[in-house]
């Protein structure tokens, strides 16, 4: 058992859900996932102080960027679809949001991580230089987005190659925990996660929106979102991420944020136990807010008890049979 | 619904509302709580948020700022609109005696407000201020209510020259409201809040941000650490004006 599991008295103080994210303490495995609630210090140091284990901020890149025309974010019944297009306000403005996040996140323990794109491998160590003075305690690289094809090209995380080169770009400039958000879209997910790692990934986040997917409107007689096409997210893709989070981590040894429809505590430790060290929470707070961490970290708690397991160590990746 | 996310509604009838405004009846009925909205798509225009101006039948009041609400102020009789929602936390209702304020197209946040309080038999005013009185919306649906209702615009062209906040003075120094409800431009929420900082009359205000989704995920109507679709668009009027004025203490 883990010294932390012990009071003084040495009496057992229950499961033990703090884990250890590229060297990054979290004291639980719950994170809030990129684009949910934005990058807002305010919205940030809120789903912080109710219980994340980490926050995520929303993904930005060097210059603002206005993103796609509503209809951008929609329920469809087993998820969401959305296509924000990647909107945010430039690097140098999301890093005053950082630095204010940081310091209203002072003392909570909870981990801040800034997300970044760009459309060159150059574009996103760019970002991520003009992030750094916010000194975030983890840096996500997407690579991912699944709806700004139009405008960026194919998402690097399809193909080993260019997945490789922006990591390597970035880990030039960035020496500090770097996570790297792979796409449950790539045709062999655990050749980029391989590539990715050897490019010096410290972590992976797996994974980004499904897609993309499309609505039409009967009586509209076109799709629903102005982007036409939106990635899914949501209850609809979590059999999916969960087989990319078990390939992923039988192919590499890095830690895994396992992301993608997660809703309760069960789902989070099936996603534990296909190998991820956290969990990523976005589409969640669709109905409930930032109570969910809450739920979800009782949930896990409640569960590892009935199980009989005293460290999500003890579990993580144990379907590998 | 004519797909998984909108249902589609027909205009039924049409009114000008002053100069650059229209007020939607629309076909059907939406159960909604005064003060919530909906998002309202005009396939290949835009999808915004609108407030639920009535819900028996579904009723929308909007001003010509830009291509969308150029887009619905332009709709026939038989036009659709797609709607999704209600959303957002609305008016939280306890007093006897409440005193509206509104300005612009906020206005329409605080007709569903009125004729619900009055069918619960409470007492409502209201002040509805412009810059002229050809930009005055939704004073008839008032009248219909039976309100009293006090003008201001900028110039005087009706009612009290100056602001709501001016016009309501005398009500606030006899003693009139239990509370106050208002929507608006910020500026006259702001000057509402200092004017009420200090006597014990509990504020509701009801904001505006874009947005995108409307139901909490996107974070792109943040204020402060409030979602507005979401914790709002009515907050008690303290916790709002504390990040938003730059005189609150
Ligand atoms: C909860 C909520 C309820 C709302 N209810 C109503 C309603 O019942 N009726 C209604 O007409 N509007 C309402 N609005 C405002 C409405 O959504 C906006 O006016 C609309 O999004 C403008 O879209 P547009 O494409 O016409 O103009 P845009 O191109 O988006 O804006 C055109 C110009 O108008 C300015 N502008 C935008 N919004 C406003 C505004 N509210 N007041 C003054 N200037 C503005 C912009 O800054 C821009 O310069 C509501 C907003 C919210 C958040
Ligand atoms: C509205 C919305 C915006 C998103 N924006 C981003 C983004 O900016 N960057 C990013 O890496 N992922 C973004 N995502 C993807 C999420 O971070 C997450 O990977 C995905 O939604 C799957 O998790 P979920 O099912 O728990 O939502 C977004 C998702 C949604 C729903
Ligand atoms: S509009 Fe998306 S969170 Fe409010």
């Amino acid at each position: 058992m883990d010294r932390d599991d012990r009071s003084n008295t040495g009496a057992w103080q229950g499961p033990k859900l703090s884990v250890d994210l590229a060297g990054v303490r979290l004291q639980n495995p719950l994170v809030l996932a990129s684009g949910i609630w934005g990058s807002a210090a305010g919205t940030l140091a809120r789903a912080g102080r109710a219980g994340a284990g980490a926050v995520t901020a929303k993904s930005c890149s060097i210059e603002p960027r206005r993103g796609h025309p509503n209809p951008t974010v929609l329920q469809w019944g087993h998820g969401l679809i959305n296509a924000v297009g990647l909107s945010n306000p430039g690097a140098e403005e999301e890093c005053r949001e950082l630095q204010a996040a940081k310091e209203q996140l002072g003392g909570t323990g909870v981990a801040l991580i800034a997300s970044v794109f760009g459309e060159t491998p150059e574009a996103f160590a760019q970002a991520v230089l003009a992030l750094l003075p916010a000194s975030v305690d983890l840096v996500e690289v997407n690579i991912s987005c699944p709806n700004v094809a139009a405008e960026l090209g194919r998402p690097f995380a399809l193909d080993p190659g260019p997945a490789a080169s922006v990591t390597e770009a970035v880990r030039s400039v960035y020496s500090g925990p770097l996570l790297v958000k792979l796409s449950p879209n790539a045709p062999e997910i655990a050749q980029v996660a391989r590539s990715v790692v050897e490019a010096g990934a410290d972590g992976l986040t797996v994974g980004n929106t499904l897609g993309p997917g499309m609505i039409i409107d009967l009586e509209a007689r076109r799709p629903v979102l102005s982007n036409r096409v939106g990635g899914v997210s949501g209850p609809a893709i979590r059999p999916i991420a969960v087989r990319c989070v078990y390939e992923v981590a039988a192919a590499v040894d890095v830690p895994i944020v396992g992301t993608g429809g997660v809703r309760t505590g069960a789902d989070a430790m099936e996603m534990i136990m296909a190998g991820a060290t956290a969990v990523g929470i976005g589409s969640a707070l669709e109905d409930e807010g930032e109570e969910v961490f809450g739920r979800i970290t009782r949930e896990l708690d409640q569960l590892m008890r009935q199980l009989g397991i005293k460290s999500l160590d003890e579990i993580r990746g144990c379907a590998h049979v | 619904m004519c797909s998984d996310v909108y249902t589609v509604y027909r205009v039924v009838s049409r009114r000008q509302e002053s100069e650059g405004g229209a007020s939607l009846v629309l076909d059907g009925s939406l159960r909604a709580d005064p003060g919530q909205f909906v998002m309202v798509w005009l396939p290949g225009i835009e999808e915004r948020p609108l407030a639920v101006m009535n819900d028996r039948p579904l009723s929308l009041t909007i001003r010509d700022v830009g291509p969308f609400t150029h887009a619905m102020c332009r709709l026939q009789e038989g036009d659709r609109v797609w709607v999704r929602g209600p959303y957002g936390h609305g008016f939280d209702v306890r007093s006897r005696r409440m005193l509206l304020v509104g300005g612009g197209s906020g206005i329409a946040s605080l007709t569903l407000l009125a004729s619900r309080s009055l069918d619960e038999g409470r007492e409502v005013r209201v002040a509805l201020g412009a810059r002229t009185s050809s930009q005055l919306m939704l004073g008839w649906r008032f009248d219909e209510l039976g309100i009293p209702v006090l003008y201001a615009t900028d110039d005087g062209t009706v009612g009290a020259r100056g602001t709501t906040v001016d016009a309501i003075e005398p009500l606030l120094r006899a003693g009139w409201p239990d509370a106050v409800y208002a929507c608006g431009p910020e500026p006259m929420m702001i000057a509402l809040g200092r004017r009420l900082r200090g006597t014990d009359l509990p504020l509701y205000l009801s904001f505006e941000r874009t947005m995108k989704c409307g139901f909490g995920v996107c974070g792109n109507c943040h204020l402060g650490d409030q979602l507005v679709c979401r914790d709002g668009p009515v907050f008690e009027g303290e916790k709002v004006l504390r990040v938003l004025d730059p005189l609150a203490e």
